[in-house]
């Protein structure tokens, strides 16, 4: 995996929940080497380097559009970092390095058994799940989406049409299922399982993965310095040594990454 | 238009310019490859090697302060061996001089880890005994000038290649120490590593970092580093390569100022990805513009009064 460093024009941001929101920008490079794909992610950076926060910021790829060149990333509003990138506006430039990480393996989840596949999110954690759907339906594995919320869910008209179906559980009860997303969720109806949320969603996905022996990947999240794998601040503990999310992951086998008890 | 040359000649080796990728910040360097020319660099120093490997530091590793970055990585690395197979021939390709940085927790460790990293074939060793984040070893050698001066003669027996000690600016005292490593044979030195520092998660009413004790790097450190640098110049008649929070070509300039003969870029690679490459253009543009060809035209000419 190749990362480059380059300005980017912003094409437009939108607000899509109170502390959420969707920002568009221009990824032009032409090289296949440097086309996002599913579970990648950016640092993001519009702010200069002896400003704060010191380090630039850690955005997984919401969706990409080779057609039109259009990056477009989902996130949170938390810190400094993300209340700078919530200021950009259409003709902004920001700083990108990416595109980095592993990303799903979308070509083998297709060919995975009889191509079942169940892709599973927990609030902000959906973010790098667009793409993942995207990507698994052109490749001919249409997965079943199911998603948990504390309250309201947001962006899920965009998985739509490429989804065979789309179950929601919130902790509220505001909008479908009362109650955690591993309520609905039923491994032994699918080959693979990709999650992508909260650790304790993740984990709670793997352990009913496990009991049915489904497959289960997950995508991770840390703090992180470089994105490129040479600072090892982002290093997890896995069942085969140590691991950087930001160059050996984001994207684990879970049971890599999780204990089951 | 003024014809700038950055090159430097260091211990007998030629560096395309002044500016060094600092250990622990730049991978082996291949992480770097598709952001820019790294045949522009001096060198790269890779991620800090002990013998064996070790696996690092459990929980928080980063912290970030105003204008610095604190750090618990704890030497994570391959060990030697893996290195050698693994990611040393990558490094050779890159156009660029290869250090290899190197500490351990027994001189007997330090000695070994030099002898194969010699016969593998790198252009300098960087010996590491700075290291703030590992219980044992790390920093043991690099607090006391007795200590230091111990290991650096036992690795000198064995070091073919030459030989650059990594300072803490934890030393007990700085002069003593640049004198103590020189007298045992360093070639030169390479001043400083992270400072000591702490935080506390107010939520968990704890340490931030499981060992509570972190590095930090930064600009925040940069004027404490130079001026260390300043003073390691002045007590020793070896090479200083000096580092500390060096993010612009300016920063850089002053350190040649007070006397360094290269620098190194740590914690500025993660604010910029360009860092190193930028801070050579950005060297060459002021040396352009105030008529200095070469470096030596101003390296250490803050010291004369």
């Amino acid at each position: 995996m190749s990362a480059i460093n380059c300005k980017a024009k912003v094409i437009g941001q939108q607000a899509v929940a109170p502390d959420i929101r969707r920002l568009t920008v221009e990824w032009a490079d032409p090289r296949p080497e440097f086309r996002p794909h599913a579970g990648q992610f950016y640092m993001l950076r519009c702010w200069a380097a002896d400003e704060a926060p010191v380090l630039s910021r850690p955005i997984s790829v919401h969706d990409f559009d080779a057609a039109s060149h259009t990056l477009t990333f989902l996130y949170q509003v938390k810190g400094q970092g993300t209340e700078k990138l919530s200021a950009l506006k259409a003709g902004d430039t920001l700083s990108l390095t990416g595109p980095c990480g592993n990303g799903f393996d979308v070509a083998a989840a297709a060919k995975s058994g009889t191509g079942r596949v169940a892709v599973v999110g927990g609030g902000i954690g959906t973010a790098p799940l667009l793409l993942l759907c995207k990507e698994l339906a052109a490749a001919g594995a249409k997965p079943e989406l199911y998603v948990g919320f504390r309250d309201e869910p947001y962006g899920l008209e965009e998985f739509l049409p490429y989804c065979a179906a789309v179950s929601v559980a919130t902790d509220s009860g505001a909008v479908g299922y009362h109650g955690l997303v591993t309520g609905i969720l039923h491994p032994e109806n699918f080959d693979l399982i990709l999650a992508c949320g909260p650790n304790v969603m993740m984990k709670g996905v793997y352990k009913l993965c496990a009991e049915h022996n489904t497959p289960c990947i997950v995508s991770l999240e840390r703090k992180m310095a470089c994105g490129l794998g040479a600072c090892l601040g982002c290093t997890c503990m896995t069942k085969v040594g140590p691991r950087t999310v930001c160059k050996d992951g984001p994207v684990f086998a879970a049971e890599e990454v999780f204990d089951l008890d | 238009m003024t014809d700038v040359d950055l090159h430097v000649d260091l211990l007998g080796k030629r560096l395309a310019s002044p500016v060094i990728a600092a250990s622990g910040t730049f991978g082996f360097g291949p992480e770097y490859a598709d952001i820019q020319d790294l045949r522009v660099l001096g060198g790269i120093s890779g991620k800090g090697l002990t013998l064996n490997g070790q696996p690092g530091n459990p929980g928080e590793r980063l912290y970030e302060t105003p204008s610095g970055l604190m750090n618990s990585i704890g030497l994570q690395n391959p060990g030697v061996a893996h290195f050698i197979e693994h990611e040393l021939p990558a490094m050779k390709t890159l156009g660029t001089t290869v250090w290899a940085n190197l500490g351990g927790h027994t001189i007997e460790e330090n000695v070994e880890g030099v002898r194969m990293l010699c016969e593998a074939g790198i252009d300098f060793l960087e010996l590491n005994i700075s290291c703030p984040n590992v219980k044992q070893g790390g920093l043991a050698f690099g607090i006391r000038a007795v200590d230091a001066s111990e290991v650096v003669t036992a690795v000198r027996k064995v070091c073919t290649v030459p030989l650059v000690v990594k300072l803490s600016p934890q030393a007990e005292n700085l002069t003593e120490m640049c004198k103590a490593v020189e007298a045992a044979g360093a070639d030169g030195i390479s001043l400083c590593n992270t400072f000591q520092a702490c935080a506390i998660d107010l939520e968990r009413r704890k340490p931030v970092f499981a060992n509570t004790f972190a590095g930090l790097s930064g600009p925040a450190v940069r004027p404490i580093a130079l001026r260390m640098v300043w003073q390691a110049v002045g007590a020793v008649n070896i090479p200083v390569i000096g580092l500390g929070g060096i993010s612009t070509g300016k920063d850089a300039l002053e350190f040649i100022m007070a006397g360094a003969a290269a620098v190194q870029v740590g914690t500025a690679n993660f604010l910029d990805p360009c860092a190193c490459t930028r801070i050579v253009n950005e060297m060459a543009d002021w040396m352009q513009a105030h008529g200095v060809h070469s470096l030596d035209e101003i390296r250490g000419c803050a010291r004369n009064n």
